[in-house]
């Protein structure tokens, strides 16, 4: 990799939920596919985690929720980019989710819910595919 | 049961071995879902300990490896108790009562984040989360809800609750006084086992040391004033969904055992007061007869802690007594009708290791919480068990079997070298403080999910026997008006 710059990547626990085994996963995974990752902790706010995305200035934001509380926490992550013009900044996620959520999440702006049992190469192709440095 | 093991093992390596060596195996792990070897042939020479007396005992005797009572499924069948909770406590109330009357004996409460964490529901915290994952409780007046129309003195009340259990519990006191029930007739098992928070399930308002004041706190009132309660449920359960294999389970449970029981004896309360009232609570995973031996050592191991270690002379302090839960980190969201199949294995191993109750998984909770149909065939899976498969008849029926004493023994001994590296971490507390348990869980998980990632280890339906098109099914929806509903 050497001094090429790397996609950044936060992947985030929004909510009280505190199930970070798949969080964890998913860091250490695209970690070692070469991918630069900032993993917030537990029971961070939309606010906070936009607040992080934009301080770490990462190129994606990956969150992981368990809880059921998909529907509010994607779109308030997506409204408060928005807000603070940073947009460009891909949103992904997984968890427990169900399937018929997933579209109107899509129409919100999440560009992709994986779901259990997703091999952690398949989010590697996504990310590598579908995020791109923002500021290369 | 005699032999001569020179002779035997003279014949196996001599006849059994050569035959078995020079023939090919199938492309497949043999290992046991948390990587550990299984004998392919088990004799009595591989049971290198086994004495029957002294190791198996008798169900109801020391060391307990058959089972905590001597008449066990036959004296009364393990308590079918399926967790529930979601929406409003009138919404819970209903799906409580539905339970009841298809045959459950007994209760188990989910509540929702914002119950668990100490937020009221119009918290702007609990945005969001009101009512989504278990019943949204914010005063006394839900908790009255939540149990209307049902005597508290007629069934046993399992709470999953942890930084916020003394609160519920002081809660259900209260509805239990307002129906006229005295606090020495309740029975049921509160959580509160804050060391598994920190280890696995991750959900705490405070540090562990204050956290723990507030178990012993718990522990200490319930065995002066509500005596049949179990004031703490010492939790495997989540060590092993977070991605532990079954022996860290096993052993980052009975460690957190150890610290509680250090923590009452350093407030100089007498252990014979109350080791009695401890419970515990297992996973119970897809790999069978890992699973079997591990509940029967766990039963040997913390008969031997309480009686050795801590000096209790009650026999009822030796006593393991656990509830178990198929694992709900097995449920695929893909081929959900699969599930069924998991979860039976799972139960049947919980029922053959000696469980005292048992919760089994949905088929769709890899989805959302489960609906009405999908939670009636788990728990006819385990009247199936009970009433039809014959298998409650004998007490302990694979005790003897030479590779299930082969891993109760090697699960035991793995077991008991983590407790010895805990111990010389300086305890359990200390050893959170520095993260180790949770590394070597993190470290486990990371390296079940690399090998279902190169194929390694099988998921039908997953990684292996993918359906080309996935059939839906019906799923639970939570009104998102409980958040409203709730303000009120």
């Amino acid at each position: 990799m050497g001094d090429e710059i790397r996609v950044r990547i936060l992947i985030g626990k929004a909510g009280l939920d505190g199930h970070d085994r798949g969080a964890k996963i998913v860091a250490r995974a695209l970690r070692d596919a070469g991918f630069e990752v900032i993993y917030t902790g537990l029971h961070h706010t939309p606010g906070m985690i936009v607040e992080t995305a934009i301080q770490e200035d990462v190129d994606a934001v990956g969150i992981s929720i368990l809880s059921g509380a998909h529907n509010h926490i994607f779109p308030e992550i997506i409204r408060l980019l928005k807000e603070k013009g940073a947009d460009d900044i891909t949103v992904f996620g997984g968890g427990i989710i169900p399937k018929d959520d997933i579209s109107g999440l899509v129409e919100k702006g999440v560009k992709a819910i994986f779901e259990p049992g997703t091999p952690t190469g398949d989010i590697i192709k996504w990310v590598k595919e579908n995020v791109q440095l923002r500021n290369p | 049961m005699s032999f001569d093991k020179e002779e035997l093992e003279k014949i196996k390596e001599e006849i059994w071995e050569q035959e078995y060596k020079k023939l090919p195996k199938r492309e497949a792990n043999f290992t046991t879902i948390s990587g550990m070897d299984v004998p392919p042939l088990a004799t009595p020479a591989e049971v290198n300990s086994f004495d029957c007396i002294s190791d198996l005992g008798f169900p109801g005797s020391y060391p307990f490896t058959r089972g905590i009572y001597s008449t066990m499924y036959q004296g009364k069948l393990w308590t079918m108790r399926q967790f529930a909770g979601f929406g409003t406590p009138e919404d819970t109330n209903r799906r409580f009562k539905f339970l009841l009357e298809q045959g459950q004996t007994g209760l188990s409460t989910a509540f929702d984040m914002p119950t668990l964490m100490g937020y009221d529901c119009d918290h702007p915290r609990a945005m969001g989360e009101v009512g989504k994952e278990g019943v949204a409780v914010s005063s006394l007046a839900d908790m009255e809800m939540l149990f209307d129309g049902i005597r508290l003195d007629e069934v046993t009340t399992s709470m999953t609750i942890n930084c916020t259990a003394s609160i519920i519990l002081a809660m259900y006191l209260v509805v239990a006084e307002k129906q006229g029930v005295s606090w020495d007739r309740l029975d049921g098992t509160i959580q509160a086992d804050m060391l598994k928070e920190f280890i696995a399930q991750r959900e705490w308002i405070c540090p562990p040391g204050p956290s723990v004041k507030l178990v012993v706190d718990l522990i200490e009132f319930c065995s002066k004033l509500v005596p049949k309660w179990h004031p703490v449920s010492i939790s495997g359960y989540h060590i092993r969904e977070a991605g532990s294999t079954a022996v860290q389970e096993l052993a980052f449970t009975l460690a957190d055992g150890i610290g509680y029981v250090e923590e009452c004896i350093e407030r100089s309360l007498h252990v014979d007061d109350f080791a009695p009232q401890l419970s515990f609570f297992f996973n119970v995973h897809n790999d069978f007869l890992e699973e079997v031996a591990k509940f029967r050592a766990a039963r040997r191991m913390w008969a031997k802690i309480m009686r050795e270690r801590f000096g209790a002379k009650n026999p009822k302090s030796w006593l393991l007594r656990t509830h178990a839960q198929t694992a709900g980190c097995s449920l695929t969201a893909q081929q959900p009708l699969n599930n069924i199949v998991r979860v039976a294995i799972q139960a049947l191993a919980a029922v053959l290791g000696g469980t005292q109750s048992l919760h089994t998984n949905s088929m769709d909770e890899t989805l959302a919480l489960p609906t009405e149909e999908a939670v009636t065939v788990s728990l006819r899976t385990q009247q199936i068990i009970a009433e039809e498969s014959g298998v409650a008849n004998s007490i302990d029926p694979l005790g003897g079997s030479y590779v299930i004493e082969v891993l109760t023994n090697r699960i035991e001994k793995e077991a008991f070298d983590y407790i010895k590296r805990i111990d010389d971490l300086g305890g359990i507390i200390k050893a959170i403080n520095i993260g180790f348990p949770q590394k070597e869980i993190a470290d486990a998980a990371y390296r079940y999910q690399l090998e279902l990632d190169r194929g390694e280890r099988v998921i039908v339906g997953v990684n292996k026997y993918i359906a080309d098109e996935e059939i839906p099914i019906q799923t639970l929806k939570i009104d998102e008006k409980v958040d409203a509903g709730q303000d009120s």
